[in-house]
């Protein structure tokens, strides 16, 4: 499979749903389109046509509001309707802004209260560690994120139970709602704070590179350790006016022109 | 025998008899009283460190793979310190989760204003679908965990750690979402819970004395709390006393009442603490300061009734 041709129809699915209720999370959607894609192409064991499969890999966005992002992944894989992407934050729809595992079949935690999905992830691992049914727990955390203190309670309690089957990844996009992360409230230099929190650390220079993210996962893979993956990644990452739009992209309104024109710039490369 | 004991006892009896089972402490296994269990269970029982916001989403996580995650904590630390991750990962999610506060109240005694939780009901009946449970006494806790274990969803056991004397004899029913009640009487509804229970029985000798006969409620469970029994005593009565070890304010005086004004609005005082922090002490000086002693409920009483 063409995984970079599978990332362009992605990114179309998210500028379809966000673009059909006209305002959304695009930027950190965006931003995490390649470990997705990598993920569920080329790493997960999972069966769509049986959501809870028992024994399945899991995935845990906590980033939740990257909803729009998982949606349109597990859309393509076949969990729901391709029309569900149209419902985005209607009344009464099954695709809520944030990650609900109550609403949408293949979401494995409901996310949104940043730092929760994380530790979630852990006690997720630890269960499949118990049960012994060899299951990877993959988890998506937020570089703003990082600055909830429950993020570090969560890593060492990973470091401590030796969940070797977690491999995590942070969106390190340097952006946060109000600003970039430098300016705020920095989370440098990361790859020493995992390191120094007991786990094994894997920098991904280009964290929208799948070459570069699959190359990750096997690695960490072989780790007696939970594995941290950090994507430098680009906020909005693939549609020109959303990139531009820096800070501003954590969610902006999508016209209809805008739609046309991020979908004629991601067709123009497929 | 100690409450705590006994919890220790029958948490260890039923992760025998289930292996859904998991315990996660926050480094109060031992005054918890479930430190043995960690040997007895290794793979099931675990102290994860100071670091309660983890240990409640730990178990939501847990939970979403089949567990019955129990979480131990001191009251306040599970409670109001980590309301958003069990509103949250554990409520909103659906999960299930059984959350156990020690300590309730002014029971903390030494640990003093931090760690009394005076807000804890308050806090947690806010939140939608959470199950609130105050043991009486230790016949009552061993009654109510199986049906703890066989209710999905989350369950707050706020419980007393110490020595208490039992209201309550092994032939009693219990129902975890009926009130229990202990004196049938016409004169006055006492509502009370905790341990302001064996208050309330203290207080029952003197009013006995009075004349006065009072029809005698345990609300072991406050949320969601039995309307149905709470409304039939109103209305035999026709004026209501609530007992409570914690803020009048959130806990069980505001469920009796919000019941009330809704279906039989009555003449109604409370006992329990007047929206103060909470203080060194023990118990008994505490129950003074808080007018929270038999004599209080009685003086209580006799207003009502004036």
């Amino acid at each position: 499979m063409d995984l970079n041709l599978k990332c362009l129809e992605i990114r179309k699915k998210i500028l379809t749903t966000i673009g059909t209720l006209g305002v959304g999370h695009i930027g950190g959607s965006l931003s995490i389109v390649e470990p997705l894609v990598v993920l569920y192409e080329k790493h997960m064991n999972i069966d769509p046509k049986n959501p809870k499969m028992e024994g399945r890999d899991r995935l845990i966005v906590s980033k939740g509001h990257s909803g729009p992002a998982v949606y349109a992944m597990l859309c393509d894989k076949g969990y729901f309707d391709e029309s569900w992407l149209l419902t985005l934050n209607k009344p009464g729809t099954n695709l809520p802004s944030h990650c609900d595992m109550n609403k949408t079949p293949g979401i494995d935690m409901t996310t949104g209260s940043l730092g929760q999905g994380f530790s979630c992830a852990m006690g997720i691992a630890k269960a499949s560690k118990i049960r012994k049914d060899g299951a990877t727990i993959y988890t998506i955390i937020g570089d703003g994120e990082s600055q909830e203190g429950q993020i570090w309670e969560a890593a060492m309690f990973g470091a401590q139970q030796k969940l070797d089957n977690v491999i995590a990844f942070t969106d390190y996009n340097k952006l946060q709602l109000d600003g970039a992360l430098a300016d705020i409230c920095d989370i440098a230099p990361l790859d020493d704070k995992w390191r120094a929190f007991g786990w094994n650390v894997i920098a991904v220079k280009n964290g929208n590179d799948c070459g570069q993210i699959d190359r990750a996962i096997i690695e960490a893979k072989k780790a007696d350790k939970p594995s941290m993956i950090i994507l430098n990644t680009i906020k909005g990452k693939g549609i020109s006016f959303v990139e531009n739009a820096g800070v501003a992209n954590h969610s902006m309104p999508i016209s209809p022109e805008m739609v046309s024109e991020g979908m004629a710039e991601l067709e123009g490369k497929m | 025998m100690e409450m705590r004991k006994v919890l220790a006892e029958e948490l260890s009896k039923l992760m025998a008899q289930n292996k859904n089972i998991v315990l996660i402490d926050a480094d109060l296994a031992k005054p918890n009283g479930v430190a043995g269990l960690k040997e007895k269970y290794p793979d099931r029982a675990m102290d994860i460190g100071i670091a309660e916001q983890n240990m409640a989403c730990v178990a939501a996580g847990m939970s979403s793979y089949g567990f019955i995650p129990f979480i131990s904590t001191f009251t306040p630390f599970a409670t109001r310190r980590i309301c958003d991750q069990v509103a949250i990962s554990c409520a909103y999610a659906k999960q299930n989760v059984k959350i156990i506060g020690t300590d309730p109240g002014i029971s903390a005694e030494f640990n003093g204003g931090t760690h009394m939780s005076m807000e804890d009901i308050g806090v947690l009946r806010s939140i939608p679908e959470i199950v609130i449970f105050e043991p009486t006494d230790n016949i009552q806790l061993k009654k109510a965990l199986p049906q703890i274990i066989n209710h999905p969803g989350v369950v707050y056991i706020r419980a007393f750690r110490k020595e208490l004397e039992d209201v309550f004899n092994e032939n009693s029913d219990f129902d975890l979402f009926k009130a229990s009640k202990i004196q049938d009487g016409n004169d006055i509804s006492i509502f009370c819970s905790g341990i302001m229970v064996q208050e309330t029985m203290q207080a029952n000798k003197i009013l006995k004395e009075k004349g006065i006969n009072a029809d005698i409620i345990n609300i072991h469970t406050i949320k969601p709390i039995d309307r149905k029994t709470v409304v039939e005593s109103a209305k035999k009565t026709g004026v209501v006393l609530t007992a409570e070890n914690h803020n009048i304010i959130g806990g069980l005086k505001s469920a009796v009442s919000e019941v009330l004004i809704e279906e039989f609005p009555v003449k109604l005082a409370a006992i329990g603490v007047n929206d103060r922090f909470g203080q060194v002490g023990r118990m008994p000086y505490l129950k003074e300061v808080y007018k929270m002693r038999a004599e209080d409920i009685v003086e209580s009483v006799m207003q009502l009734l004036s």
